[in-house]
């Protein structure tokens, strides 16, 4: 499992591994848990290219269809192929074995823009506030 | 579809919250679509036990002497078959042979009645039988305020609802009883909306949180756990259970929602019967008609059906069936005539999608014995 601390993050719930232009990307745990049981994964085709903020994946529970955006722009180079077979593993394992695809970021200086994980937390903090009502 | 602004809590909306539930708006009630996971509710109903909160359904009582005529003419199921103790699942049929809602009727006593009516339609229900029940020597009363209901279902569930009340250990598969239960006037119907065995309480609202938490207790050894309404659509949909509103309204007739048997047109006169006689006798144009995803993916309401190139349908009801490991949904298609194993697509994220025609229900429970 991969330590959130370490992760950079989108306001639409995404996690971004980053390790020179070497980019993991999954949803975070409280996205899986608002997700809830997950049954369906359509991942994008390795070799697409993807600009940052592009639905590029769908996320799918029993009630809903959820786009995940790219963090970065990229070439995809994996997708999570245990994770498509298996869905639940996203619900199990979000930091880790339920990652959703791999890229080649063509230009890594774009993850400045996404959130560092005590940033993610307080935007959390923060939609809790305003989402319930 | 509710227009009210402010949303209704029933009796256990604070049970709902400490127990972790999430909380949405379902007809303008404020009710946890789930606790912890629809699949895990799912499953433990399927193998266990699931208690749900259903007191956003509504009660009407009808008393008098009329009673049976006065539910035989609004009702298409033959009232009359059932005797004191026993339910029945009906439609109330309009003029045009559309569906005002459906409900189970229970009988009290010969001149007693209870017809628990869904959550949206009460109010339409009661107003609609307020019209028709001119003429007739009966009292209607809507008491959907004051009583909440809770849903147990699934296999340990008789075990589970006898511990609290031993009554229903023999009450037979649509059996209803009418019980004193912690010093109040309840009701038990062995009925439900899972296609499990189970049992609905029918308790005023004073009680209904004893009801709920002594139920959860004594149930928790045997495995039960509180679902919400997500796990009650994915089991009623494999069940093959109508939603109303969604799968039948006031334009749909019951033969096109392939429920034909709940109309008895033998039993005499009743509202709506000239338009379902002509309508059986000249055959439905469209039929409500499970189809199965034959690759991974979810089918949501709304997704167009396609056969030989053309749309002849969409899903009003969709979900991802636990029991089945697979996309399953109900439409209506302007091919009442398709087979079982008739190949088709559901279109889904501008997709096509293999699917399949199949026969319902979609899932039979190994624990239910055929019944009434």
């Amino acid at each position: 499992m991969l330590d959130p601390k370490k992760l950079k993050f989108m306001k639409s719930h995404e996690w971004l591994s980053l390790e020179g232009t070497a980019a993991t990307v999954g949803i975070s745990d409280h996205a899986q848990k608002e997700i809830t049981d997950v049954v369906f994964i359509e991942p994008p085709k390795v070799g697409r290219k993807v600009k940052q903020g592009e639905a590029c994946c769908v996320v799918e529970s029993v009630k809903a269809a959820f786009d995940i955006y790219a963090p970065v722009s990229g070439e995809i180079t994996a997708v999570n192929a245990d994770a498509v077979k298996d869905p639940a593993l996203v619900n199990a394992e979000a930091f880790g074995k339920g990652w959703l695809f791999k890229l080649k970021a063509a230009t890594p200086d774009e993850a400045t823009k996404l959130m560092s994980h005590s940033e993610y937390e307080e935007f959390l903090k923060a939609e809790a506030a305003h989402g319930s009502h | 579809m509710s227009t009210s602004t402010a949303a209704r809590r029933t009796a256990l909306y604070d049970s709902h919250k400490r127990l972790g539930g999430k909380i949405v708006d379902f007809h303008g009630w404020e009710l946890p679509v789930q606790y912890e996971s629809v699949m895990k509710e799912h499953e433990a109903t399927r193998r266990r036990c699931g208690l749900f909160d259903v007191s956003h359904m509504g009660q009407v009582f009808v008393t008098g002497p009329d009673s049976l005529p006065f539910l035989q003419k609004v009702n298409a199921n033959d009232i009359s078959r059932i005797g004191p103790g026993k339910a029945i699942y009906s439609h109330l049929p309009n003029e045009r042979g559309g569906v005002v809602d459906d409900v189970i009727v229970s009988c009290l006593e010969k001149d007693r009645f209870l017809v628990v009516v869904n959550a949206a339609t009460s109010d339409k229900d009661f107003a609609w039988f307020q019209k028709h029940a001119k003429g007739f020597d009966v009292k209607l009363e809507n008491k959907s305020d004051y009583f909440g209901m809770i849903a147990v279902q699934g296999p340990k569930a008789a075990e589970i609802a006898s511990m609290i009340a031993p009554q229903m250990a023999a009450l037979p598969r649509f059996g209803a009883l009418e019980l004193e239960l912690y010093g109040q006037k309840a009701f038990i119907t062995r009925t439900g909306y899972t296609g499990e065995d189970g049992c609905e309480f029918i308790v005023p609202n004073e009680i209904v949180v004893r009801v709920w938490e002594d139920l959860l207790a004594q149930g928790r050894s045997l495995g039960a756990v509180p679902c919400g309404l997500g796990a009650r659509d994915t089991l009623r949909l494999e069940a093959g259970y109508l939603l109303y509103g969604e799968d039948l309204n006031d334009d749909i007739s019951t033969y096109e929602a392939n429920y034909g048997w709940v109309v008895k047109l033998d039993k005499g006169d009743f509202i709506g019967k000239d338009a379902l006689k002509k309508l059986n006798a000249e055959g439905i144009k469209r039929k409500l008609t499970p189809i199965k995803l034959l690759e991974r993916g979810v089918p949501r309401a709304g997704a167009p059906i396609i056969l030989d190139g053309k749309e002849i349908g969409k899903l009003c009801s969709a979900t991802f069936s636990p029991s089945l490991q697979a996309g399953i949904g109900t439409g209506y298609l302007d091919r009442p005539d398709l087979a079982p194993g008739t190949k088709c697509f559901v279109v889904l994220h501008g997709r096509e999608i293999p699917a399949e025609v199949v026969k319902p229900p979609f899932y039979t429970s190994p624990n239910l014995k055929k019944g009434a």
